[in-house]
Parts: structure tokens; sequence; C-alpha cells
């Protein structure tokens, strides 16, 4: 017998710890967050990583957006402050978008974990807070100045005393300073959870170090993710796509070479910087492009130091997927959310039949707000309030599988309830319901988008920062089907607002949010007739586009 | 209530099982499912196991009953044709769910189908505020032309949610009358009756799924009390809730939902007892089957009740894949790994096990009833656990040539190891997805494994349990007597009660004794209306709790509340209650924050009948073993002999020293290297890791 064969098996028992205990600290996180995008959305992360700064187990939480940029966010810890001078009882922690996750809400926290005396380990995790001042979550700012507090590779605890001197700073620069504050102790507190675990199973195993197990968890998944690559066809790829943007539109363009065990992304066409807050660092950029294609080529093999490098990325500098220091960055997420279509167009020309349409992709949340500094004073008293409700268009169809309604696609956020919003806001929603003929038409048809009506009870004016995409330019089908349908916000009274930008809505007004719907799969001509009709039946689709785009025409309920 | 003798009856997917409790001791017997028509498997078990124990139907005190039924017509969604009515603006509510997809990388994810599909999903104009003021009145003209349209098209039963039902339920009651009076025979369900809770969706889900398989649960009530009562079983009918405790006939057929998962409930009241008799406090209450495993955490001989739960999990039983209940259910992880469950290897060439499972039909290769995959039982039966000749009281023949090729040719020979290595490694695999399993349970709950026991049931368990409690630092694992019927035992140890729940949003600094009392007293009445149909004199218990948190966050907490009237400085009092149970939870409390409470819950239970503990043992023996077999030891490597015991010839006070093998008909305990098994006075066996303190 083998001792060989039973430390494989070991070393697979205890991988699938690591990633339970990464579970546990991302659970943790998300269970004590205050921000609504971190407590809601997900929108954190938290990884285990070696004294190389390797990183051994990520957990799967609601955002790609973390997935190797935190990774590499911890070399930049590293850098700063070397193994050999971290300390038991040390927490580091940053914002800075270029060294973290994309934009200053995110604070990235590391821990060195000390086992007998001596560092076994270092976790780290990412959250996004409520507030970090600026601007707030509008991407009206023009400078990274403008969007709030920067806070670079620093302490935030030296040998168990916390950093209060940090703490006084964040405070006083962020507009809900107990949360944030918070928010940190939550990111501290989960990366404590996460060594213990690692500690009950160090214990269990009679491990003194991560060093061979580490180096298993990365072979095997270099090995996996490679054969994986290598089995593709081999090749390069270019396709390009056209979004809204804020003062101009921008043309996001890729070439995709599959080659040597790598998928390289080039964004080389892409267009530049823009003068709002819609510029997208490379860390992010790199996230949303490993994301998409891991999605095609290897969604099970988890992310560690050993997939890092399969997916690499490039991108000419000053361009909007390039943007440096100090270009705007705060809603990063409206160019990333759609990497991952440009990422599928280049794929389906090497893969047909394996990548969805484009889709909303961006997500349609509803940021409103009201009161001083936002909304002009009214003759009676009205109720300040900021509203951060995430929402979604329709997502592409599939191939063989229409797309899905109102759900977020490459973000994982869940929506607010209505009744929640309403009961901590003067808000009132009259109407959230799918938006009949948005998705595109095709063999498989498009994801729905859906319909919010929005007034205020005190009927008072709100101010609505947007951030929309595909108002102007649709998520389009792929192989003969339709686009969805563009999305639209407007006064019921029949004004139209811009989809970027700050704007207020006058009192007695009613806001409609009309989200965009996704692209369709295949010639509409070739769907099913009876899903047709049942699209129809079920009033996704009306009679008179089911004849324009279908061909289908019911009749005392027979297809024809 | 103990005099006389009281039957239990289980329904499951596959069998029935039927106990029946009297003077002469306990009896039980499994018969199959009769889908068809339920009560027929019921009444034929009620009229053998009688016969069979020579008790008089008239000397049956007691019946109590829990059924899967509800839950199977949600899973195969056979339930009622049923209509939503709904506030204009929000027929989509039920579909758009949580705009959220539970698996991050699936591009070709779906979301389980609403249970209403758009077409019987309808809207009248009404509107009410979060406040529980009116918007928009009731257009009970509207109400009427959608009744009487309705009334054209065969519905079976309609459920009613309106937004902000849970503050104030006027239009939803007045909708309801105007229903019941156009729509005779058709069931009616008010979302603010059934989950008077804030979140639209998750109380439009519980009430559409209570609608659904109203119709089906009253017929079938109905049909079952006639015929016990035609087999001269007159005595009162409880039936088994999900919480854990039992109700009348007439609450489970106007809330069939509180129904589903009476099963694993009854299992969780089983190990809360033998916690009690063995006077362990934390208690770890492990249930493995055929497909799934399920856990539950019990402290101080209480299970935990959680609000909410997801039924019916289309996709690898993720979260998030299922429709979800808010009703109290006892808090539980459900996971996909039981003797059938498949082992594979994933493109890192680990081993994987589960969620699919080979099921009863084809069932694990060793059957040899065309099952082909290597499943936990082939790698039991491999490693020489099992008893080919014995195993589910010899109904099946094992033959363990097919288990030694499947798991060679799937796991072996593509990982070039050894074959027992190859089972070895299924099966640390599948322990090592329950622990973890079981520890993110722990931390959502802010709890811990230290100082745990396990109580292990379910045809798998046993085999399992000791390399579980290792793997959670556990030192003593009890596997009680008639594990196979263990959740029809747990329902004749259940107490009558009930669960009552308000949504009142309330900052703690503002803190409104006189409203919170109101509910209370509400609440209470409610409650106790229920409760006094099944238990007209006895003494009752109430409990109260609140759901609270820090003002931003997204996430509740529970946190025990006394029970009497609060007065103004109360607010405080809440907020220190809640500051303990946060630091509890997460070991640090955030100061300078303001504390909200969103959510009250009241449950009222008849005392709870005295549980023994067990007597200690005067004399203890060495049993001889039947004989010997060879068992795979994966820390060694090599194969072991190991005592082969009867459990059926142990009496109280027999010690056993691992490494040994327990078997009887439902299932086999494995006493590995590392424990002692003794029988203790209830005939439960009791294993103790060696060197382990008591």
């Amino acid at each position: 017998m083998s001792g060989a064969d039973m430390d494989r098996i070991r070393y697979q028992v205890m991988w699938d710890r690591l990633l339970s205990v990464v579970e546990e600290q991302a659970q943790t996180l998300m269970r004590t967050a205050f921000s609504t995008s971190s407590r809601e959305a997900g929108d954190i992360s938290a990884g285990v990583f070696d004294l190389h700064g390797q990183m051994l187990a990520q957990a799967v939480t609601g955002t790609p957006g973390h997935i190797n940029s935190m990774a590499r966010a911890v070399v930049h810890f590293l850098d700063v402050f070397p193994i050999h001078v971290m300390k038991d009882g040390d927490i580091y922690i940053t914002n800075d978008p270029w060294k973290g996750t994309g934009h200053l809400h995110d604070f990235t926290v590391v821990t060195p974990t000390y086992r007998n005396g001596a560092m076994v380990a270092l976790f780290a995790c990412t959250s996004h807070v409520v507030d970090i001042g600026g601007v707030g979550m509008s991407p009206d700012g023009r400078q990274i100045y403008h969007e709030g507090l920067n806070v670079p590779i620093m302490p935030l605890a030296i040998e168990g005393e916390m950093n209060q001197w940090l703490l006084n700073l964040v405070r006083a620069n962020v507009r809900e300073p107990v949360q944030v504050e918070g928010d940190i102790y939550a990111l501290a507190a989960c990366n404590d959870t996460g060594a213990r675990r690692l500690f009950a199973m160090m214990d269990e195993y009679g491990l003194d170090d991560l060093d061979a197990l580490g180096r298993h968890i990365i072979e095997q998944s270099r090995t996996a993710i490679t054969a994986r690559i290598n089995a593709l066809p081999q090749g390069s790829w270019k396709h390009a796509m056209r979004i809204d943007g804020f003062e101009a539109p921008i043309d996001l363009v890729a070439e995709l070479t599959i080659s040597n065990g790598i998928i390289h992304v080039d964004y080389t066409g892409s267009s530049g910087t823009s003068d709002f807050g819609i510029n997208c660092p490379m860390c992010y950029t790199e996230a949303y492009t490993a994301f998409g294609a891991k999605c095609v080529v290897a969604p099970e093999i988890p992310n560690n130091a050993g997939t890092l490098d399969a997916i690499t990325v490039s991108a000419p500098d000053n361009t909007i997927v390039n943007a440096p220091h100090p270009c705007a960055v705060v809603a990063r997420s409206t160019i990333g959310h759609m990497l991952p279509d440009v990422i599928f167009g280049c794929l389906h020309q090497a893969l047909p039949d394996r990548v969805p349409a484009e889709g909303t992709s961006n997500l349609w949340n509803v940021k409103l707000g009201a009161g001083h500094g936002i909304t002009k004073r009214t003759e009676h008293e009205t109720t300040a309030f900021m509203l951060m409700s995430f929402h979604s268009g329709g997502a592409g169809a599939r191939p063989r599988l229409d797309g899905l309604s109102a759900t977020p696609y490459p973000s994982g956020v869940r929506n607010v309830p209505v009744e929640i919003t309403e009961a901590i806001t003067p808000i009132v929603v009259w109407r959230k319901e799918l938006r009949t003929d948005s998705g595109g038409a095709g063999a498989q048809r498009g994801g729905l988008g859906q319909t919010m009506e929005i007034t205020s009870r005190e009927d008072a004016p709100f101010g609505i920062f947007a951030s929309f995409e595909r108002v102007l330019f649709p998520a389009r089908g792929r192989d003969g089907a339709g686009a969805g349908a563009t999305g639209r916000i407007r006064l019921a009274s029949g004004k139209d607002l811009n989809n970027k930008g700050f704007q207020t809505i006058p009192a007695q007004e009613r806001l409609i949010i009309e989200m965009p719907g996704g692209g369709g799969f295949g010639d509409p001509k070739a769907r099913d007739p009876e899903a047709v009709a049942e699209d129809v039946r079920l009033g996704l689709v009306s009679p008179e586009a089911a004849a324009r785009d279908y061909g289908v025409v019911e009749e005392d309920g027979e297809v024809d | 209530m103990n005099n006389g003798a009281r039957l239990a009856i289980d329904i499951g997917g596959t069998f029935t099982d039927v106990v029946l409790e009297h003077g002469g001791g306990q009896d039980s017997l499994k018969l199959l499912t009769t889908p068809d028509a339920p009560e027929r498997a019921v009444l034929e078990g009620v009229g053998d196991i009688l016969r069979r124990s020579g008790v008089n139907a008239s000397d049956v005190t007691l019946i109590i009953h829990g059924t899967t039924l509800a839950t199977n017509a949600l899973i195969e969604r056979k339930g009622a044709r049923t209509a939503l009515v709904t506030t204009d603006g929000f027929r989509d509510s039920l579909e758009i769910a949580y705009e959220h997809r539970f698996e991050q990388y699936d591009l070709y994810m779906e979301r389980p189908p609403p249970l209403i599909e758009r077409d019987w999903r309808f809207t009248v104009p009404e509107r009410i505020a979060a406040d529980g003021s009116v918007l928009l009145a009731l257009d009970e003209e509207a109400l009427r032309a959608l009744a009487a349209d309705l009334g054209k098209t065969g519905v079976e039963a309609v459920a009613i949610c309106f937004l902000h039902s849970y503050v104030n339920p006027d239009h939803e009651r007045r909708a309801g009358e105007i229903l019941a009076a156009a729509l005779p025979g058709v069931g009616i369900t008010l979302s603010a009756e059934v989950c008077p809770e804030i979140r639209e969706y998750d109380r439009a889900s519980t009430a559409c799924a209570n609608a659904y398989v109203q119709p089906m649960i009253a017929g079938y009530l109905n049909r079952l009390q006639d015929g016990l009562r035609s087999q001269g079983l007159s005595c009162p009918l409880l039936l088994m809730m999900s919480s854990g405790g039992v109700t009348t006939v007439e609450t489970a057929v106007r809330l069939p939902i509180r129904l589903v998962e009476s099963g694993p409930a009854g299992g969780a009241i089983l190990a809360r007892d033998i916690a009690k008799e063995n006077d362990q406090d934390k208690i770890l209450s492990f249930d493995m089957g055929g497909t799934t495993a399920k856990i539950t955490l019990i402290d101080d001989f209480q299970p935990h009740i959680a609000r909410s739960f997801e039924v019916a999990r289309t996709h690898r039983f993720l979260k998030g894949s299922g429709l979800p209940l808010r009703i109290p259910v006892i808090d539980m992880v459900e996971i996909g790994a039981g003797g059938g469950s498949i082992a594979d290897l994933d493109a890192m060439q680990r081993i994987r096990v589960g969620p699919e499972s080979a099921g009863s039909v084809p069932g694990p290769a060793c059957y040899g009833n065309g099952g082909v995959a290597p499943t936990v039982t082939d790698a039991d039966t491999v490693l020489g656990r099992i008893d080919p000749a014995r195993f589910a009281g010899g109904q099946v023949t094992l033959t363990p040539e097919r288990a030694v090729d499947a798991i060679n040719r799937d796991i072996g020979e593509a990982l070039n190891i050894d074959t027992n290595i190859a089972a070895a490694g299924v099966s640390e695999i599948v322990d090592e997805h329950m622990a973890n399993a079981a520890r993110v349970h722990a931390i959502e709950n802010g709890k811990d494994m230290v100082g745990r026991s396990l109580v292990a049931f379910g045809g798998a368990a046993p085999l399992h349990a000791t390399r579980l409690a290792d793997k959670l630092g556990i030192d003593r694992v009890i596997v009680p007597q008639g594990a196979g019927v263990g959740s029809a035992i747990g329902f004749l140890r259940a107490q009558i009660s009930y669960e009552v729940v308000r949504t009142r949003y309330m900052d703690l600094r503002e803190f409104d004794p006189i409203a919170v009392n109101g509910i209370y007293q509400d609440m209470r009445a409610e409650a106790e209306s229920v409760v006094r149909l099944g238990a007209p004199d006895e003494a009752l218990v109430e409990t109260r709790s609140a759901f609270m948190r820090y003002r931003g966050q997204g996430h509740e907490i529970m946190v025990p509340v006394p029970v009497r009237v609060f007065g103004t400085d109360d607010g405080a009092a809440l907020a220190g209650w809640f500051e303990a149970a946060y630091s509890a939870l997460f070991s640090r409390t955030i100061p300078n924050l303001a504390v909200e409470a969103l959510t009250w819950t009241l449950s009222l239970a008849t005392d709870r009948p005295g549980v023994e503990m067990a007597p200690s043992i005067r004399e203890q023996y060495h049993p001889d073993p039947l004989g010997q077999r060879k068992m795979f030891d994966p820390a060694s490597g090599a194969w072991i002999e190991a005592a082969v015991h009867a459990r059926a010839d142990l009496r109280p006070g027999a010690v056993i020293q691992g490494p040994a093998v327990i078997v009887e008909d439902e299932t086999t305990t494995l006493v590995t290297d590392g424990f002692g098994a003794t029988v203790n006075a209830l005939g439960q066996i009791v294993l103790t890791r060696m060197g382990a303190a008591g």
C-alpha cells in the first residue's frame, strides 16, 4: 500500500477544507456588513494566501470584480510590508483603486496569521463600504480626488492595537462614519475567523506549514486549466462592441488569442479614457475578463495562484480599460460589466453554440436621494434620504435556452425588496413588472427587462444618480437574432432623462425606468411556434411582435 | 395524555412508518407509501399494528401524523390550479424573485419556474403604504369582475398577496371576503395570515405554496379522518409541523404549508430527547439516508427554530435554487450526501461525491440492479463495513465484486491508485463534505462544535458517524434504537405548539412599549386560539424573540426576549440583549450604533413531557462476537480483523472495543479503532472516543 496514494486523498481533503475555511470567512463578512452592496449583493471577497503571497483559495461570492484583483493586491501589500517586518497582531489595509479592486469604496484588509510563533498564512478580504466621501456613488467626478478618501497601504493594527489615527481620519471623511468603521471592523474580524478555522485544520492534520499543500493546489489547478485551454481551438479572434458611455459612445475592442495553454486578451483599439467616473483600472478589467473567459472554459476550477496566469490581459495606457491615476473610477463597473460580452463575441467565433448573446450586462441600480445639497428646499418639510437599490434588465439568450429575465450577468447581485425600500425611504414604487417585447427575438429569446415607476410619497422632488447603459446601443443578438430593447428613463409627463449623471425629478412627477432586454440567439423564424404562442399567451411577447418578428399568427388558439 | 396507547404515522416518499406506543412497549412497521391515496397505506398499517400488538382501537388516545405530501406536491408541481391576486403593478414579483443567479459561473443556469404561471397571476388596483396608511383604496368592482372571470376557469385555490399587508391586512381581508363569496369551495389564502412579514417575494411565495397544496391536503386529511373513524379510532388526530410542534387538523387545513419537512422535524425532536436521556446539552443531530444528509444543532435541549426555509431545490441543493417559504422551521442543513451519492472525478482529478444520487433505482453498483456508477454504499462495501448478506435486513443482497469494479473503473484506475484507497477516498470525501456543511451551518448560527455529542440515525449515518466525529472534534456518538423509524418516534415526543410572527419596524431609541405590548397580546391570543384546540386544559409555556440588527445592516439576528409587559425604558434593555446576542455570534459589538427591531415572534407550547435520564448501568459485560470480518483501515492502509455483533443480541451493559461492527436490519454501526461502544439502559449504542473524558 502506498503512502503516496493516501497523501493524495489527504491533500484533496485539506484542499476542500481550505475552500470551506474561506467560505466561512466570507459568510462572516457578509453577515456583519453594513453597505447594501456587501450584504445584499455579496460585493465582498475572502481568501487565504501562502507566505509568498500566492492565493491558495478564494470564496465564491456575488462579485467577479475581485477575481485575480484581490490575489494581486496581496503582492502589493508584501511589496510595502515584506513578511519579515510583519508581526503577530498586525493588520494592513488599503482602498487604492489601482492596488486593490478598482475604486475607493472597496477596502482590502490583509492579516498575517501566526501559529506557535511562526507566520503560516495571510488572510485577505475585500468589502464595499457605504460611503467614502467625495461626490458619492455618482460618476460625476472628474478626478480620483473628487471621489473621496484614498488610504494607501498602511497598518490598520500594529501588534494587536488598532490604528485609531487612521480610524479617526476615515470617520472624519465619510458620510456614514459609524457604519464605515463597522465595515472595517467586520473585515478584520472575518480574517480572524479564517485563521481560527485554518489552525483547527493544521492541528487535525499535524501540519506545520502550508508549503506542500499549496504546491499541490497550485499544480493541480494549473494542470487542469492548461488542459482545458489546450483542448480549445487555437488562434486569434477579434470583436468590438459599442456602448453608450458618458460624454460620448465608447468602443470596446478585444483580440482574444488561445495558444500554449494561455488565453490572452488584448484591448488595443478600445476608446480612450472618459472625463467622468466610468473609467476602469487594469485590475478590474482583468477581473471581468478572466471571469467571462472562465465561465466558458473552466467554470468549476477554483480561483487560485494556479489559475491566475492562465488568462492574461493587456491594454494600451490611457484607454478606458486601463485608466491611470488620477482618472475618476467610481463607476468602473460601467465598463467592467460589459467585458464578458466582448470576450463572448471573440469566443463565439472559435466555439459556436457555447456563449450567450449580449445582455443588459450593466446593472440598472436605482440610486435616488433627497436633502441638503441634492434637492432644492421645498415649502413643506421633507425627508432626506439616500437609496441604492439593485436591479437588472434582461440577460442574453443562450444556445438552446432563452435568456433570463430581470437577472444580472456578469454581476451576481440580489435585488432589494420594494417593501424594504419603501420602509426606509419616502419612495413609492407603483410598478415593477416585466417589460413585454423587450427580449430580443430569436430561436432563443433574449431575457426581458422590467419597468419600474416611482414617486415620492411626500410629493417632494428627489434626485436620480443615473449610471445606465444600453440606452443608445442595445444588446445585440447572435446568428440572425434580434437585439434586446434599449432602456429608457423618463418622466410620466413625457420628458426623457439622460442615461448618466445626476438629475432631479420634480415634485408630483412620476419617474419611469424601462430596463433593457437581452439579445436573442439564432433566427427568430426558427423558433418553435409553440414557444412563440406560449410567450404570447403569457404576455411576454405581444401578438403584433409575434407576427412581425417570428411570423407566428395565432387565431382562435391555433398556431399558424 | 400518556395513558393508553398512542400512534405515530410518518409518510415519506418511499415508506410509510407506523409506530405504536402502548403499555407493553413500542411496536413499529414499515409499508410502501401509496402515492395515489396515501391514506390507504396508513389505514392498512394502523390495522396491522393494532392486530399484531393486541391493542384495541378504542384504547388509542392520540394519533400524531407527519407527512411529506405537501413537500412532494411542491417538488413534483402536482398541486391545485392556483391563481394569485396581487397589487396592480406587481404581477411579476413572484417570477422576478430576487433577480439573482444562484450559480455564479454557470451560463446555462435556470431559475426554478414560479409556482403560478403569469397567466394565472392577476392584479387589482389598491395600495397600502409602508406605514399601513391607504394610498389607493381597494377597487372592489375590479375584484368582483375578476372573481366572475376566475369562476369560469375552474380555479381550485387563490392566494392573495398585497404590498405591505403585513402592516395593514385590511385590503387582503376584504378581497378574501369578496372572492370567497363569489367562488364557493375555492380555498383562499391571505399572505398576511400565512406570513405577516416584510419582503413581498418571500411572502407571496409562501402564500402561493400554501394555496397550491391546500385542496390536496384538506381532501387527504378528511379521507384519513373518515378512515380512522371507520376503524374505530375516534381519538384526536394531530399533525406534525416543520417547527417540531404538533397542531390540529383544523389548523393544518388552514395552513398546510407548515406541514412541510415534518419528517426531519420528528428526527430532530427524537435527537433532542436522546440528548436529555444522555444528559448532553450540546448535540449535533446527523441523519444520513440514501440521497441526503441532514444536520441539526441542538443546544440546551431546544432545536434552533429558523423563520425561513427553501423547499424543492432544483440544482445541486444550492441555496437559491428552490422556493422560499417563510415559516417556522427547525433549522437544519441538508446536503446531497447519502449512501446512493455518486462518486466521480472533477477537472482537477479530485474525487467528487454527490449530490447526484443513484437513488434506490438503479441504486448503487453493488445492488446489481443495473447501477454502474460507484456510490458511497459501494465504497463502504469495498472497505468491508457492510455485510453483503444482511444489507437492509437481507432484502437486498449486495454483490461486492460490482462495487470493486465500479470504484476501480471510475476512481482507482483514473487516479492510478489502489482500489481500497480509492474507496477510502470516496468515504473520506463524503465525510469531509458533511463536516464542512456542519461547520458552515454552525458559523451561520454563531455556534461551534466544542463539547458536542453526535446523534446518528438513518440508514447510512451510523457507518459514517465516528469519522464525522473525528473531523468535528466530537468525542461521543449515540445511535438510538429504531433508527429506521426515528421520525415517527420523534412525533410521539413533540409538544402541541404554535408560532406567530409580526413585522413592526422600530428604532429602539424611539421604543414604543404600547405598540410592542399590543403586538404580543395579539400574538398570544392568536397562538392560544390554535393551541387550545388540541390542548384545552394544559399548562402552556410562552417564549418570545425579536429579530434585530444594527441600523443600516441587512441581516437581523434572533434575540430571545422575556415574557413580560414592556415599559418605556425597555428600549435600552432590548438593545442590551441584542448586543449580547450579537457579540455571541460575531465576537464583537459596534460602539455608538443604533439598534432596530423588525420582527417579533411568539411561540406557545404545552409543557414538555418530562424526559428521564437513562438509568446507569450496574453491570457491564463483554459480549461474544458473532464472528470476524475483514475491514480496510485507511489509517494504516492494511486489512484488519473486526468483530461482528448483532444489535438484537446486545443487552444493556454490553461493552465492545473497536474495531467492530454492530449490525441490525436497518443499519450498521461502525466502531472504529479509536472508539469504544457501550449499550446503555435504553438500548442506545454510545460510542466514546478512547482517552476522552467521560
